[in-house]
């Protein structure tokens, strides 16, 4: 299924790295991959910017004199004002725009994390079932997703909206729902190098069930793929959701998310450009970073340079 | 060729059949429909309303008559708009919808393959690094966000174009949707092309081709690009999705006649007629569309041909 | 005799990401018309280099200074639009592997008449019809059906068939063929070199053989250039470099070269790995690897001097004999 920021083709050119190597050692998250990681300049200020967001977003509400709903009956429409605290202004109610900021970046974070958790489970469950297994149940589990694959993902995220509109959170386990193709795509190709592996074949041999191997001898060594994947898909989500929203189809009022805080600010940006600018540059603040941090880990995890 | 051709027409209806099914039973097997809505309706006229749209038949026989119905190009009855079929919802909006997807196709497709290939052919030099940036912008920046900030910029405070709405055909009106729609395309186009450009520049076969003083207009036109679009052209099939999504966007945003407004309402309101006709739609233009793309490819890469 | 190319202290040079690595250096030699001259050294030893350079398709970072005329023509420098007026119709190059050397995505008609509408301002039609006896004159089988071809439908030969019609099309007063026959069976490879012969005798085309395979040379070359580390150390006709090799890099060439001849004799491989271009030694670049190496090869560079009669010369301070009386009878 074609997602919404081709993070798929990137994901799939990394999968076949992987598949075409020999020995499928070393590439979890290793010291030496940490420091090649550090080495990078770019994706080390993105983390730290990253984490900074992520702090700010969720301490940050301790700390504004203003609650999200509440009203400040002296300052409608306020461009920023540092005297009441109002650092990012106010909306047409007299809400404080920095509280209800730092609660739509929390709103995208945790949709974003919630979605790309359940994605990384079933894709990972999947991935190493089919490829556990291999012959029949292999062959038809990954045709299924490769027929998936061929359908356009946002209307399934819409049909999803149909269905689950009015709970954003069981929205996004929805959306988790049907990320996970390319996951499965590439656990499943771990698992078929990992299982001829002596310590796989040595379990098999002492008796342990499939589902003890899977989960105690495979999943573990899937730690690269996974930190890839999320990395990319994380900001997917965000982008989803905040599309979502912007069409009204997301996260609904009282609730806020960056996307919603996006599409109000921009009907009227041009008396209020406050609304739409703040918003806009936490989002693409974001995105950025996540796109230069997915770049750095994957630079850092690349098996061919080992 | 032929033989290419008719292999990939068939290998295709399955996965339409699978899809539709997919689209039917999940939204058949979902919790709540079009008519809980804020009052309950009262129990027999609710009882009238699902013997209309068959709901009160059996899973299996609903989708048997949704299905022949599909095979008859009748999607349905729409559940908001009592007035029209899905199918006449559709008709009204798809001639817009395509013509705004094939202008923004079409000129991102040719724009970032231009972009990529001069950029691969000026590697390092200013036009490159111009490029990088642009694509940086169109890879990052979201499309309803482009869409407001362009709005803004060359509607409300340049008011050099249109900010919206759509009077009947009128190129300025559709200027700033097309490059909204086609720019993260362009963007992604272009960077593959700038890859498989340098690449094909630096292979022996185009080696060969300057060793015999062929001139490079000659080199790139004929000997370097039709191999590095192989990798670009295998992009655009996932490339139509994106934009795809994209056209629901900058339809609402910019107030634009075509399905994916239909299709946005449709979900607003949980239209599930519409929604399952509008997919069903989006799917099978896809799938044709992905068909076009392979036969391309096997044009451009004769290999394919003999698999 | 005259003269179709003069190289004059051709010099190759690479800009790595700091530094800079020498391919090629004070490359002399003059090649005559008609005639065909082998270049022969390992991977490494400037042999493909001081041709690219020449005809102008070094890759981005490569630079060549010095000169190499054709005629009045200086190729070295030249813009390559400019040059465009000559490859391919004076000088044409045949590459190492015709599997990659083909554009996979053109009929092979195409890639040939191309070279005729370009230079020879033929319509398309009269130079599909040259093409086609072209292919025919290479020994091409059922010419017309092979040149609707795409290059993966053909075998190995067939393809370097190919490239070598490709390359006669204008009838070039010079061929650079780089090692032509590595990458074929060696059943095609005696078939293509039969064909060489055959084809620059017909053509008066002066041919350069750059190869690894002593075996190629002697059959086909009338003189020989050796090359070691970026440099020429021996040149002169190929009977008297084979008979009495006067420098040890080519007496080390030789007897680790299978010869028909002599099969009981074993084969003596030059002992040592071919030099680091980023640091050569001192004094002689062979110097590690001589078995004749005396003091003043470490502090001096031999020139490559005349020696005896003719046009031979070598790059070499040892001035006795280095084959065994048994072998030099």
């Amino acid at each position: 299924m074609a997602g919404l920021t081709g993070k798929d083709a990137v994901l799939t050119a990394y999968a076949e790295k992987l598949a075409n190597l020999d020995a499928p050692k070393g590439r979890s998250l290793s010291q030496d991959a940490m420091r090649r990681l550090f080495a990078n300049k770019a994706a080390l200020v993105s983390l730290f910017v990253m984490v900074g967001i992520i702090i700010i977003a969720f301490v940050g509400p301790f700390f504004v004199p203003w609650g999200v709903g509440q009203v400040d009956w002296t300052a409608f429409r306020s461009p920023p004002d540092l005297e009441k605290a109002h650092y990012f202004g106010t909306d047409q109610n007299g809400r404080d725009l920095l509280a209800r900021t730092l609660q739509g970046t929390q709103m995208s974070l945790v949709v974003a994390l919630v979605a790309t958790l359940v994605s990384v489970v079933i894709g990972v469950i999947y991935g190493a079932v089919a490829g556990y297994f291999g012959g029949k149940v292999d062959a038809v589990m990954m045709r299924f997703v490769d027929v998936m694959y061929a359908l356009p993902y946002i209307l399934f995220v819409i049909i999803l909206v149909v269905i689950f509109g009015r709970s954003p959170i069981l929205l996004f386990i929805g959306i988790g729902a049907i990320e996970w193709l390319t996951m499965a795509r590439i656990v499943r190709g771990q698992t078929i190098s990992l299982k001829e592996r002596e310590f796989v074949e040595a379990a098999r041999a002492s008796g342990a069930k499939p589902f003890t191997i899977i989960m105690r001898h495979i999943v573990p060594n899937l730690a690269g793929p996974v930190v890839i994947y999320a990395t990319l898909t994380i900001p997917e989500i965000i982008i989803t959701e905040s599309f979502l929203s912007y069409l009204g189809l997301g996260v609904q009022e009282p609730l806020t998310s960056l996307g919603t805080l996006i599409s109000d600010g921009s009907s009227v940006a041009e008396v209020m450009p406050w609304l739409l600018v703040f918003p806009a540059v936490v989002l693409v603040t974001m995105l950025l970073c996540l796109s230069y941090l997915g770049d750095g880990l994957r630079d850092a995890l690349d098996p061919k340079d080992r | 060729m032929i033989n290419y051709a008719l292999r990939r027409v068939l290998s295709a209806l399955p996965i339409m059949l699978i899809a539709i099914t997919v689209c039917f039973v999940i939204l058949r097997l979902a919790p709540g429909g079009p008519f809980d809505g804020e009052r309950p309706l009262p129990p027999t006229v609710l009882q009238n309303v699902m013997a209309h749209y068959n709901l009160d038949k059996p899973l299996w026989e609903q989708y048997w008559i949704y299905l022949s119905g599909v095979l008859r190009g009748d999607l349905g009855p729409s559940m908001t708009s009592y007035d029209f079929s899905v199918s006449q919802l559709l008709a009204i909006g798809m001639p817009f919808t395509l013509m705004l997807g094939m202008t923004a196709f079409v000129f991102a497709t040719a724009a970032g393959m231009l972009a990529g290939a001069v950029a691969a052919v000026y590697q390092n030099k200013w036009p490159d690094y111009l490029l990088v940036l642009a694509v940086m912008i169109g890879l990052i920046i979201p499309n309803f966000l482009m869409a407001a900030l362009l709005q803004l910029a060359f509607g409300v405070h340049l008011k050099w174009l249109p900010a919206g709405g759509w009077p009947g055909f009128s190129i300025p009106h559709l200027i700033l949707p097309v490059l909204v729609l086609s720019w993260p395309h362009a963007a992604r186009i272009s960077r593959l092309m700038r890859g498989s450009m340098i690449e094909t520049l630096g292979t022996n076969y185009v080696r060969t081709a300057r060793a015999k003083g062929l001139g490079s207009r000659l080199v790139l036109a004929r000997h370097a690009l039709k191999p590095a679009l192989i990798p670009v052209v295998s992009y655009l099939g996932p490339g139509l999705s994106y934009l795809l999504t994209g056209s629901l966007v900058v339809e609402n945003v910019f107030g634009l006649p075509g399905i994916g407004r239909y299709f946005v309402n449709a979900a607003l309101n949980r239209d599930y007629g519409l929604v399952l006709g509008t997919t069903i739609f989006y799917v099978v233009l896809i799938l044709i569309l992905n068909l076009i793309v392979d036969l391309v490819y096997a044009w451009l890469d004769p290999k394919v041909r003999y698999r | 005799m005259t003269n179709v190319l003069d190289v004059r202290d051709l010099n190759v040079s690479f800009a790595l990401h700091d530094s800079e690595v020498h391919a090629v250096r004070n490359l002399d030699f003059s090649l005559h018309a008609g005639e065909t001259l082998a270049v022969v050294g390992e991977s490494g030893s400037g042999k493909s280099q001081s041709f690219l350079a020449i005809m102008g398709l070094l890759a981005r970072n490569g630079r060549a200074t010095g000169s190499a005329k054709m005629g009045e023509v200086e190729l070295v420098g030249m813009a390559p639009e400019k040059l465009d007026k000559y490859r391919g119709k004076d000088i044409a190059m045949i590459f190492q592997d015709p599997m990659t050397s083909l554009n996979p995505s053109l009929r092979v008609r195409t890639q040939l008449s191309e070279v005729l509408v370009k230079h020879q301002g033929y319509d398309e039609k009269k130079a599909l019809k040259e093409s086609i006896e072209m292919l025919e004159r290479v020994g091409i089988p059922a010419p017309e059906r092979r040149a609707a071809a795409y290059p993966h439908e053909l075998s190995g030969g067939m393809r370097q068939r190919v490239m070598i019609a490709m390359a006669l099309l204008c009838r070039p007063k010079i061929l650079i063929a780089d090692e032509p026959t590595t990458a074929l069976d060696v059943t095609v490879q005696a078939q293509m070199l039969d064909l060489f012969k055959e084809l620059t005798t017909d053509f008066g085309t002066a041919l350069v053989m750059i190869t690894h395979n002593l075996g190629v040379v002697a059959g086909l070359a009338d003189r020989m250039m050796v090359m070691y580390g970026g440099r020429a150390v021996e040149t002169g006709a190929v009977d008297e470099l084979f008979y009495d090799p006067r420098h040890p890099y080519t007496l080390g060439l030789l007897s680790s070269t299978p010869n028909p001849e002599s099969r009981a004799q074993r084969l003596n491989p030059i002992s040592g790995l071919p030099p680091s271009l980023e640091h050569l030694p001192p004094g002689c670049s062979f110097n590690p690897r001589c078995a004749f190496r005396f003091e003043r090869c470490f502090e001096e560079r031999p020139p490559l001097a005349p020696y005896g009669a003719g046009e031979r010369r070598k790059a070499c301070f040892y001035e006795g004999e280095l084959l065994p009386e048994e072998r030099s009878a």
